[in-house]
């Protein structure tokens, strides 16, 4: 039986290398200990040496090549007496893929395409769609933008259904439901008990029965009694279950601070939720992210926490007239490119960012705003990109300023490009108390313009 | 008392605590055969006396009688005999390699294994059950291997939740069986609305809570009951009452009400009382709540009366807080030996018979124990795939779980 000689690691961590040299040719004779190939890493440049003797029968991968994942078989050795020329028939599309998939992770079987050179892991979430030229615009409220998700959904997927306090008859405690109730039917637009817990665990146990749920919460305020319900069994259950049973299902409804409604209804979840394994968090701004965002919350397979917030409900955005715009969950969005500054931050803290970045032009500074859309997965990618580019780094969020999402995207940055940081990352948040309900002390308990536009004046020594 | 004097905070007491004589008669035992059994569509209003009472088959001589006879075979018995016998052999093997180190934790089911066995017994494949830690006796009686839970207990290379979930915390969802929580009561909810999902989908299937009596006091339950009584969905709500939540005795929860029971009555759900260590009886009573669900008459709160014979857990030690003999005074008695004495009243089976079939579970269990212990256990042999770890956070792993894995060399 040939022997296949396969890409050898040259440390635990190592999953690919450059073949950069061979040694011995095709029919050459070897003994075991003999130096038949070079490879290199990033790191180090290793000799493979044969184990078994032979005659080296078919080079499989040709000097030269690069990105060589560990375990393909790079070349073939006969054992006395065998054809050469037959060798490598047999080590067809279907062991070569066998092999690959054991090395890799099994749910991007695009990278376990049968060849013999598997390409390096892309690591990479996938951009937004392409809006053709000339898609009409259309200026969209952000609440309509959800809704119009919904009805999509809705009308696309019979398992999807939408339960909460106040979504069928009243249309929604904040009319994001509007019509879904005359279109569906009490089947598929469901008015619940008021039990934020009760009917955050009807929803998971309708997710595990193959449902889709949509269910709203009034607020995430009321949904601190659902909590458990979301972490401990709508985020774990399928890592528990052993992957046999997970929970597809949208929690979402406003977050945050409105106007006037005081410590038990001004609180931002975004940091809380995106500590969690298993959950994905998707905060968007515009009615396009909104509506984009929301019908791929519904589609994916894992529990969602869509914020939305009251504010936005009533501002409009265009929004591309296509017929199933559906946007990446883990990608950011380059809400403006600039030079000078980085400023992160996303769903209402995007208004802070925008005002800042006017007033900064006429100071001369060009800032990039990146929306982060997506709070868990974090696209990390696209921050550090662009910090790279711009040397200072502003984020600016509602929430608390302790365990903040701002604090977690400088702690990446210092690891990641701190050599590339020309100032320290500036992280914006709510001040550090319970919401005031008196309207002057509201207003000093959140971010406001002044202080991103200070903060951008520090980073950039002006 | 006259105005002003001070007040003073009631809290329950159990009967006795350890060193006192076992008393058990404040606990009124109605005679088997004696309760009623309505027609399953009967008027809620009219049957709740249902949860006041005990409903019974299995007489002290042996015998099955009354309404609620009649379910089972000799031949279904028989069987249902068998899977007892093996849950409780299965129980002694695992407590005894808890003991030895071969996992961290282990709860048997002693005293209780009539209720989740014959249970079991009246669901259908594809139905759903959303238990707590003490009903194997739902795998066990629907054929789940036992060295697959036996795998799961030693966390080894072949434990089907790839060494994710504490010992006994078992997930099939081919078997029906839902992951178990450890968060008290969070099932509860979800059987509900995995029931109601069955109902919008137009599907066949039911689902079928389960709770013990000490976490009944949680909100998850009482939720439950306002979404099943709301929607009528198709679900048999049980509540396993072994009369002990570790320490605390049935009364800590319970409260002022009559029965467990008796918390179905507000919400207008059909609620019965059943004799948990009588077979015959526990599957007369899954009868008749699964086909109300199955007809879409909506859900059955079902009080499972039974003893937890054994500790709480392997952490547990009972005699800290009852009396060691107390579980030999129990009125109800043992459940195998009671279905034992029925089928050797019918003259199906013998003592030597019970002997041989004694034997060769326990072989049974001895050669499972075997094969899972050769996959590993705790400490020693197989592991679960380090690989395995970043699996199934996601249904689909994203970048920095990809990244995390690359950097722990898997």
């Amino acid at each position: 039986m040939p022997i296949e000689i396969l890409m050898p690691a040259l440390s635990p961590t190592m999953e690919e290398g450059n073949l950069s040299k061979w040694l011995k040719n095709e029919g050459d004779k070897v003994v075991a200990g003999d130096v038949i190939a070079e490879i290199e890493t990033d790191k180090a440049t290793m000799e493979v040496e044969a184990v078994d003797e032979g005659i080296l029968g078919k080079i499989l991968v040709p000097a030269g090549t690069e990105g060589v994942k560990v375990n393909t078989p790079i070349a073939i050795l006969a054992v006395e007496g065998e054809d050469i020329d037959k060798l490598g028939e047999g080590i067809g599309e279907e062991e070569v893929s066998a092999k690959a998939e054991a090395a890799m992770p099994a749910e991007a079987p695009a990278e376990t395409k049968p060849a013999p050179v598997a390409a390096a892991p892309k690591i990479e979430v996938a951009a937004d769609p392409d809006i053709p030229a000339g898609t009409e615009m259309v200026s969209t409220t952000v609440r309509e933008a959800l809704r119009d998700a919904m009805a999509e959904e809705m009308r696309r997927d019979e398992n999807v259904f939408v339960m909460g306090e106040e979504v069928a008859e009243y249309q929604g405690a904040y009319k994001i439901t509007q019509g879904l109730l005359q279109e569906f039917g009490a089947r598929r637009v469901v008015d619940t008990p008021i039990t934020e817990h009760g009917f955050a665990g009807v929803g998971v146990g309708a997710a595990m029965a193959g449902l889709r749920p949509i269910v709203e919460f009034m607020t995430f305020n009321f949904a601190m009694q659902a909590i458990d319900q979301i972490i401990n069994s709508a985020a774990k259950t399928l890592y528990m279950s052993g992957g046999q049973m997970g929970a597809p299902i949208v929690f979402r409804g406003p977050n945050g601070a409105a106007a006037r409604v005081a410590a038990q209804h001004s609180q931002d979840y975004a940091a809380w939720y995106s500590h969690i394994p298993g959950l994905k968090v998707v905060m968007p701004y515009t009615a396009a992210d909104a509506k984009g965002l929301l019908k791929a919350a519904i589609r994916d397979p894992n529990p969602i926490i869509f914020l939305e917030n009251e504010i936005l409900y009533g501002q409009s955005f265009d929004v591309p007239k296509l017929d199933d715009f559906v946007l990446p969950i883990g990608k950011a969005r380059i809400h403006k490119t600039g030079k000078d500054v980085t400023i992160v931050s996303f769903g209402i803290g995007m208004t802070y960012a925008v005002k800042a970045e006017a007033e900064l032009r006429s100071l001369g500074i060009d800032a990039e705003i990146i929306d982060l859309r997506t709070i868990r997965p974090l696209d990390l990618d696209t921050i550090i990109t662009s910090v790279k580019k711009t040397n200072r780094l502003v984020v600016v969020e509602e929430g608390y300023p302790q365990s903040s999402v701002g604090d977690f995207i400088a702690n990446q940055v210092s690891q990641r490009a701190f050599d590339f940081l020309d100032a320290p990352v500036i992280t914006i948040a709510g001040k550090d108390v319970p919401m005031p309900y008196a309207a002057n002390l509201e207003k000093l308990a959140l971010p406001n313009v002044g202080e991103v536009v200070e903060a951008v004046k520090a980073v950039t020594y002006r | 008392m006259t105005e002003g004097s001070p007040l003073s905070l009631h809290v329950p007491e159990p009967e006795v605590r350890p060193g006192g004589t076992p008393d058990f008669s404040n606990v009124p035992i109605p005679k088997a055969g004696s309760v009623p059994r309505p027609e399953v569509d009967a008027d809620p209003k009219s049957i709740r006396d249902l949860a006041y009472s005990i409903i019974r088959v299995l007489n002290r001589e042996g015998e099955a009688v009354g309404p609620w006879a009649g379910t089972l075979t000799d031949e279904e018995l028989a069987e249902g005999l068998r899977h007892m016998m093996t849950l409780r052999a299965f129980d002694t093997r695992m407590q005894m390699a808890q003991r030895q180190g071969k996992t961290s934790f282990y709860m048997q089911h002693m005293g209780e294994e009539a209720v989740s066995c014959a249970f079991r017994k009246a669901l259908n494949q594809g139905d759903m059950n959303f238990p707590t830690y003490r009903q194997a006796g739902l795998l066990i009686a629907g054929g789940y291997p036992m060295v697959d839970m036996m795998n799961q207990i030693y966390s080894n290379e072949r434990d089907p939740l790839k060494g994710r979930q504490l010992p006994v915390m078992y997930a099939s969802k081919e078997h029906g069986f839902f992951s178990i929580s450890g968060n008290l009561t969070t099932q509860y909810i979800q059987a509900v609305g995995w029931a109601m999902a069955s109902a919008i989908k137009n599907d066949t299937k039911i689902a079928a809570a389960w709770v013990g009596d000490g976490a009944t006091a949680e909100s998850d339950f009482h939720a439950a009951l306002v979404f099943a009584s709301t929607y009528k969905a198709p679900v048999v709500l049980n509540i396993v009452n072994n009369q002990w939540a570790i320490s605390t005795f049935q009364g800590i929860a319970r409260g002022g009400s009559g029965t467990f029971a008796a918390r179905g009555l507000g919400f207008g759900i059909p609620a019965l009382r059943v004799d948990g260590n009588d077979y015959l009886a526990v599957h007369a009573v899954a009868k008749w709540a699964t086909e109300r669900a199955r007809r879409n008459l909506g859900p059955t709160l079902v009080e499972y009366v039974t003893y937890r014979v054994g500790a709480h857990s392997t952490s547990d030690d009972p005699s800290a807080y009852r009396p060691k003999t107390e579980s030999d005074a129990w009125p109800l008695g043992d459940p195998v030996i009671r279905l034992k004495n029925h089928l050797i009243l019918r003259g199906v089976w013998s003592d030597e018979r019970h002997k041989q079939a004694e034997a060769e579970i326990l072989d049974t269990v001895i050669t499972a124990q075997k094969e899972a212990e050769s996959h590993g256990t705790l400490h020693a042999g197989g592991k679960p795939s380090t690989r395995d770890m970043f699996e199934g956070v996601y249904a689909e792993m994203p970048p920095h779980l990809r990244r995390q894995r690359q950097q722990a060399g898997v």
